[in-house]
């Protein structure tokens, strides 16, 4: 059993902070790599990327939306329960090596994943600016971990509540003008990392994306996480999470996301009425 | 000798099943197993060679008259005894073993008629005992105080439990999975052997003192060396095949077109069978096809069935002859309504504009001179192309090797394919301490050759262990 040491509601409970007891995972764990979480025994297994580790603590943290019933049954976690399961850590570590200028680029909960790999590569050596989006003020997160550890740090917010008014593709334009930028990193919503990979493949810059493709096992058994990589089928959870931004088929990887879409709405649906019950 | 005639004239005893057109779409087993009265009936029929032609024919050689002559006697307790010095799993093997080219292949009383049901009666003997038995627990020797880990929890990591259990060392199972069992719980489905059976001998490894821990990615979670640091003196790795392969041809990514991998994994380890009861969701599909002719595109055929299909399709590019499937399988499939269409090969699926899969280019096939596998080669007929409707193709041919573990392992050789090079007769590995079997070793292939390379392997464990490398 796996259990929850501490726990964080952000963005106004739509998004949750879990730190969880798990010592073999947190010793060998690195920035972009993912665990699979499985709530209950009746539950689904949930692949989800760190954003964080404590090795001497023996403890991994996770941040999630809650979207479907299954992280509607996590959010019902509260400290001092467990997980049933979590497997990990799965996928390849990002690579993080010293180039100088590089921007990191987060959406929504995507910024979660984004943080342990922006710590490494500032700890490394380089300057790293820092881009984040949220559709509005009150669901942005992790603002002031992100300006701890960014040479710059931008926030843009799709209403304008906070910082440009804008998408982060605005931001990271300008950025990019100003030139001199080795690589790009980003992770969030499929749309936001096509679109920053359009922009970055026109000033040719290397650019990392993190997948979050549906996965069963995660261990390359059951081939459901495929995505389409520069005209080559990879598996997201032993060739990646992450991915060379300008080779990925994004508007396939959002078509596979929707392969379960009504049973996902109609399950989260009847928990939601349930819980109301 | 009256006694004699009177084994003749009795005929081998029918296993009860659930009729076709009810059991089609339900869960449950197929087979609902002898009675004690059958069992009895049917052990008459062995004629005791003095030279059993079925123990020569068995993986893991178990005592086959010896059981069976038990059975006889109404000794129920020394027949399942019997069978457990040889055998870890035998409710499993006598489900799913294909005895038919095995011990029954091999039966002296199948050359003039029908073999003695082996595989019925292991089956019976095993259901017995977790039904009615005393749940006395097999010998086991004085503790040696050395420890082994296995890697991964399918059937020849099992039999490596089992067989090291009981020769005195320490067992811990290391399984990826949240669940024991490997391919048994993952793979085979819940018609064909009910997970309660897996977990029922997986419990009586543990209470013979087999440590069992889940969620641990060996390669990943831990490394082999870090196994060793922790005082682990062997190491057998049973991690089975694993990667699917897919055919790579054109719309394979469309929604709809899923690995047999997943979804036997989704239908069984994770239960969607059951959704939403259980919380993964599983393609409900009217019309099915399901690519490949082997024992896991049956499964998949008679999975998709029970799920609900108007139609099941099984798609294979060369005839009836090769397929690959158990007679047996091929026939429950059939009975429960499957069609098999035959010589055609699939060249390109096509979906709609949500990216869902509404059908799939075929081309007839002839068959040629025969190829490497020594089967006849599959011809494309030119200008047979045409289109098959379907919603839910199922892509059953075949696994590779997975390389979580192999990649992440410095010392261990691997043929081209992928897979680990051990030796033919101990299973050793070229690390010193590791040994390899099943899947991971041959490719996949069955549940009994498995369990018969983990045999082998347990044996040279424990040689090394009491002599050295």
């Amino acid at each position: 059993m796996f259990k929850i040491v501490n726990r964080k509601e952000m963005a106004g409970g739509t998004i949750v902070m879990n730190e969880i007891e798990a010592p073999l995972i947190a010793k060998k764990a690195k920035p972009g790599q993912f665990v699979i979480l499985k709530a209950a025994e009746t539950g689904e297994r949930i692949p989800l990327t760190m954003a964080d580790t404590n090795p001497d603590k023996g403890t991994i943290t996770i941040i999630y939306m809650v979207v479907g019933k299954s992280t509607a049954l996590f959010k019902t976690l509260n400290i001092g329960d467990s997980y049933q399961d979590i497997i990990g850590p799965l996928g390849k570590p990002t690579h993080l090596e010293k180039m100088g200028k590089v921007v990191c680029v987060g959406g929504g909960t995507g910024t979660a994943v984004l943080y342990p790999i922006t710590r490494g590569l500032k700890n490394i050596g380089n300057y790293v600016i820092g881009i984040v989006g949220a559709r509005s003020k009150d669901i942005l997160i992790l603002e002031d971990e992100m300006k701890a550890i960014t040479d710059e740090l931008h926030i843009c917010t799709d209403d304008g509540s906070y910082g440009h008014h804008g998408f982060v593709t605005e931001v990271l334009k300008t950025v990019l003008q100003a030139g001199d930028i080795k690589q790009v990193v980003a992770i969030g919503p499929v749309p936001m990392m096509k679109f920053v990979s359009k922009i970055t493949k026109e000033f040719n810059v290397p650019t990392m994306v993190s997948l979050n493709p549906i996965m069963v096992d995660g261990t390359g058994m059951c081939g459901g996480c495929r995505v389409s990589v520069g005209g080559e089928t990879k598996f997201a959870c032993v060739d990646g999470p992450e991915f060379d931004g300008h080779l990925v088929d994004y508007d396939e990887l959002t078509r596979r996301l929707q392969a379960y879409c009504e049973d996902e709405k109609k399950c989260y649906n009847d928990f939601c009425t349930l819980q109301q019950a | 000798m009256a006694e004699k005639d009177s084994k003749k004239t009795v005929s081998r005893q029918k296993m009860p099943e659930q009729k076709p057109e009810i059991r089609r779409r339900n869960f449950e087993e197929v087979p609902t197993g002898y009675t004690v009265q059958m069992a009895m009936e049917e052990a008459s029929r062995c004629l005791q060679c003095k030279k059993p032609g079925c123990v020569e024919g068995c993986p893991v050689s178990v005592d086959i008259p010896g059981f069976i002559s038990l059975i006889l006697k109404g000794d129920m307790t020394g027949a399942i005894r019997n069978l457990w010095t040889k055998n870890a799993l035998p409710a499993v093997c006598g489900r799913v073993c294909p005895q038919e080219v095995q011990c029954e292949g091999n039966c002296i009383v199948g050359k003039k008629g029908e073999p003695v049901a082996i595989g019925n009666l292991e089956r019976f003997a095993a259901d017995y005992e977790r039904q009615n038995g005393t749940g006395v627990l097999p010998p086991r020797e004085a503790p040696t105080g050395k420890k082994i880990a296995v890697v991964g929890s399918g059937p020849s990591g099992l039999t490596v439990a089992g067989d090291l259990i009981r020769k005195g060392h320490e067992v811990t199972v290391l399984e990826a999975f949240h669940k024991p069992g490997g391919v048994l719980v993952y793979g085979i489905p819940e018609f064909r052997l009910p997970k309660e059976i897996v977990f029922s001998e997986v419990a009586f490894l543990e209470k013979q003192g087999v440590k069992l821990e889940c969620n641990a990615v060996v390669g990943r979670t831990v490394s082999l060396d870090e196994l060793f640091e922790e005082g682990y003196e062997a190491i057998y790795l049973g991690v089975g095949a694993g990667l699917p392969k897919f055919l790579n041809v054109p719309g394979e990514n469309l929604i709809g077109i899923l690995s047999a991998n997943e979804y036997l994994t989704r239908t069984n380890l994770m239960k969607a069978y059951r959704y939403p009861e259980y919380d993964t969701p599983i393609p409900k599909a009217k019309d099915v096809v399901v690519l490949g002719a082997g024992n896991v595109a049956m499964d998949s055929a008679r999975t998709a069935m029970r799920l609900g299909a108007d139609r099941v399709r099984v798609v294979y590019r060369r005839s009836r002859e090769e397929m690959p499937a158990r007679k047996a399988e091929i026939h429950h499939a059939e009975e429960e309504g499957i069609e098999f269409h035959l010589l055609t090969n699939p060249t390109r699926f096509m979906g709609n504009d949500a990216g869902r899969l509404t059908g799939m280019e075929c081309l007839k096939m002839e068959l040629g001179e025969p190829d490497a596998s020594g089967r006849r080669r599959p011809i494309a007929i030119k200008g047979s192309e045409f289109i098959m409707d379907c919603d839910l193709a199922i892509v059953a041919v075949g696994a590779g090797a997975n390389p979580l573990l192999t990649q992440s392992t410095e010392g261990l050789s691997l043929n081209k394919w992928g897979y680990i090079v051990t030796d033919p007769e101990s299973g050793k590995t070229s690390k010193k301490g590791v040994w390899a079997g099943g899947d991971i070793v041959t490719g996949s292939a069955t549940v009994i050759l498995a369990m018969g390379a983990g045999r082998k392997a347990a044996n040279s464990i424990h040689d090394y262990l009491t002599w050295g490398w």
